[in-house]
């Protein structure tokens, strides 16, 4: 029981990371319907950015709290991060807008290995650890462990989506952004700017990617220039899982994705008496995949649409 | 010059092949390293071909291609090393000389699993539109390389992330009955004393024969009624099926096709490497292969050869050149040709979209619209 509870903890966290990932991808999907396969990546410079500025700023002033020098790497690398997203967008997606479908996806590929080469010649291909800035005593919790990490990431991923659907629902943009995903032609003839549209969901879609970045690196306590490309991957899938351009079903899907694959690498070679360990693990995410959408092509929480002909 | 080769077509192809004949020659004059090179390109020719029938024609985007590369390859790997041997003793009683299984076996059983696997694939995929279909492909893609790298306990099938080594080369022409040795690709052939065909030019010319029969097929195929049906659902799905299309049969024959196609380019990789192993069937792989056919021109035979061997070819070439520029010492080790490969190779994948989205070679397109005249 005590496992299953642990289990649950682990997943919990993994998946509200693959959450804020796959929120990201959910969005800029219904708005433009492109994958945007740069988004780990996106993800990868936030962490990155932060590690850097973490480590500079240890060495220049090493009195200062954790959890402040935490916090200030996190909005500077927000908005890095962001213009980053924004800059993509411009210059690899924006003039594609109207050409075959498979065009942008392959620049969206092209810019995820440029990121990742790039990232490895200015931070080098090692492994590099990342300060523990929280305290790292373990908080005891009804037979389970969780640490103070943990809990920050489970806390930041609550705000940021509450604050995500404050502004999706009720703003201004938010309606903007709705209408524009509905249909961009009609929602320009009500006045709506869809550059400008599209602009603002990459940089949200950022923001969450680095805020999940930097807690993933906190939690597993090392960052590298390919650290993005899993991650992205399994929100990606998380997005399709629970029905891509919904933003409750990337969360759900999120979530639901880092539960199975935490339950289930913890009792997998339990369960085959040893034959399937946990090596398995990053396979669940895709059976997972092929199984649900086989049920339901249209995800968990996604609508069946019609294809437009 | 140009008004020749437009009179002489045929004039203008055998002169085109007789130069890839003698490539291979020039090149290993100058080192093995660069017919390596041409051997590579040529299998990445013949994957992109098979991915083209997919993507291409079908119009179904499939990110796990080399699955079914790797099916190939560890066919031949487990049919034609010892490994098997080694790991089952029942095995090794068996085969007491081991199973040396002869290429006119394994290229038709390659095919025919990884067009199994494809249509294994392609049945529950069926239902799904573009982006969900890419994603499971590549969840497929994924799973079978995690299986190869892990299925070497408890069982020990594929040896895990250690690969399959001391693979036959491939022998040709070999009858025992006859007396006959055939040729073994895997030694050089001396014609004179000072003279020899290389084993990596005997293999560019088996590669050469295969990429040239697999674009008569997919040439013929694009031209028939298969092909035209595989077109007409890329275009639009319902139409096609309201003019009589079987289209649930026709995709799961593109992708069983396209699978065939993977699974013989994997039998001649492993043969041609000797060695296979999970590494090389890596989703980057797959992403390669379809940013090969992308990039060439979607659909299209010469676009999809000319991106195959830009984009396998080129970064090589430029390997070399930065090796010899000594890069890695002037960039403080920063750079190496790997790494500068792999940005170039993103460079041109952004580039060659942003100025010519429909590829570099797309098919022309044709009865659209009336000509309309010149200066106009």
């Amino acid at each position: 029981m005590d496992i299953l509870l642990q289990q649950i903890i682990n997943g919990l966290v993994l998946g509200s990371m693959y959450a804020l990932v796959a929120l990201g991808y959910t969005m800029v999907y219904g708005i433009i319907n492109l994958i945007n396969f740069a988004h780990g990546e996106v993800l990868m410079v936030g962490a990155l950015t932060s590690w850097a500025i973490i480590t500079n700023a240890q060495e220049a002033m090493p009195g200062l709290p954790g959890w402040l020098l935490l916090l200030v790497a996190l909005v500077i690398s927000c908005v890095v991060a962001a213009a980053l997203n924004f800059a993509i967008e411009k210059i690899a997606y924006r003039p594609l807008r109207n050409s075959p479908k498979l065009a942008p996806l392959i620049t969206a590929i092209g810019m995820s290995i440029l990121l990742q080469t790039l990232a490895m010649i200015i931070f080098k291909p090692n492994y590099k650890p990342y300060p523990t800035l929280l305290p790292a005593a373990p908080i005891q919790f009804a037979g389970a462990v969780i640490t103070t990490t943990q809990v920050m990431i489970l806390a930041m991923t609550a705000v940021s989506l509450a604050v995500l659907m404050y502004v999706v629902n009720y703003t201004r943009l938010g309606r903007a952004m709705r209408a524009t995903a509905e249909n961009p032609r009609v929602a320009a003839l009500m006045g709506v700017k869809p550059d400008m549209v599209i602009s603002a969901t990459f940089i949200i879609g950022a923001v969450l990617a680095t805020i999940a970045g930097v807690m993933y690196a906190s939690n597993y306590g090392t960052v590298q220039h390919t650290m993005g490309f899993l991650p992205g991957l399994k929100a990606f899938t998380a997005a399709v899982f629970g029905g891509i351009g919904n933003l409750a079903g990337a969360v759900v899907g999120g979530v639901l994705l880092g539960l199975i694959e935490s339950i289930g690498s913890g009792y997998l070679g339990m369960l085959t008496g040893g034959v399937l360990g946990s090596h398995y693990s990053d396979i669940f995410a895709f059976i997972v995949l092929i199984i649900v959408l086989t049920l339901r092509p249209s995800g968990l929480l996604g609508e069946r649409v019609a294809d437009r002909a | 010059m140009h008004s020749f080769f437009k009179q002489n077509k045929t004039a203008a192809w055998l002169i085109f092949g007789a130069m890839l004949l003698v490539l291979p020659l020039l090149l290993q004059s100058a080192g093995n390293f660069w017919v390596r090179i041409a051997d590579t390109a040529l299998l990445y020719v013949l994957l992109a071909i098979g991915l083209n029938i997919v993507v291409g024609y079908a119009g179904l985007l499939d990110l796990g291609f080399v699955a079914f590369f790797a099916i190939g390859a560890y066919m031949y790997g487990l049919m034609a090393s010892p490994h098997l041997s080694e790991a089952f003793p029942w095995f090794a009683q068996m085969f007491p000389n081991g199973l040396h299984s002869s290429v006119w076996l394994v290229i038709p059983a390659g095919a025919a699993i990884a067009g199994f696997f494809g249509i294994l694939l392609g049945a529950p995929t069926l239902k799904l539109r573009g982006d969900y279909l890419a994603i499971v492909t590549l969840g497929f893609g994924e799973i079978i390389r995690v299986f190869l790298n892990n299925l070497d306990h408890p069982v020990n099938i594929t040896n895990g992330p250690k690969g399959l080594s001391q693979i036959d080369s491939i022998t040709l022409f070999k009858f025992d009955a006859l007396g006959i040795p055939g040729i073994n690709l895997g030694q050089a052939i001396d014609v004179t004393e000072d003279f020899a065909i290389n084993s990596v030019t005997l293999y560019y010319y088996l590669f050469l024969a295969l990429a040239v029969l697999s674009v008569i097929v997919c040439h013929r195929l694009e031209l028939s009624r298969i092909g035209r049906a595989w077109m007409a659902i890329r275009e639009d799905e319902i139409a096609a099926k309201a003019m009589g299309i079987n289209t649930r049969n026709m995709k799961l024959l593109a992708f069983g096709m396209g699978a065939t196609f993977g699974g013989v380019s994997g039998v001649m990789f492993s043969a041609f490497q000797g060695f296979v192993s999970p590494e090389s069937f890596s989703l980057m792989e797959s992403i390669m292969i379809v940013a090969m056919v992308v990039l060439g021109g979607i659909g299209h035979l010469p676009g999809v050869i000319l991106g195959a061997v830009l984009l396998s070819a080129l970064p090589e070439v430029l390997r070399w050149v930065s090796g010899a520029m000594d890069l890695q010492s002037i960039s403080g080790g920063r750079l190496d040709p790997a790494i500068l490969r792999q940005l170039l190779i993103a460079l041109a994948m952004i580039i060659v979209m942003l100025l010519r989205p429909r590829g570099l070679w797309p098919t022309p397109e044709h009865g659209k619209a009336l000509q309309i005249p010149a200066g106009k």
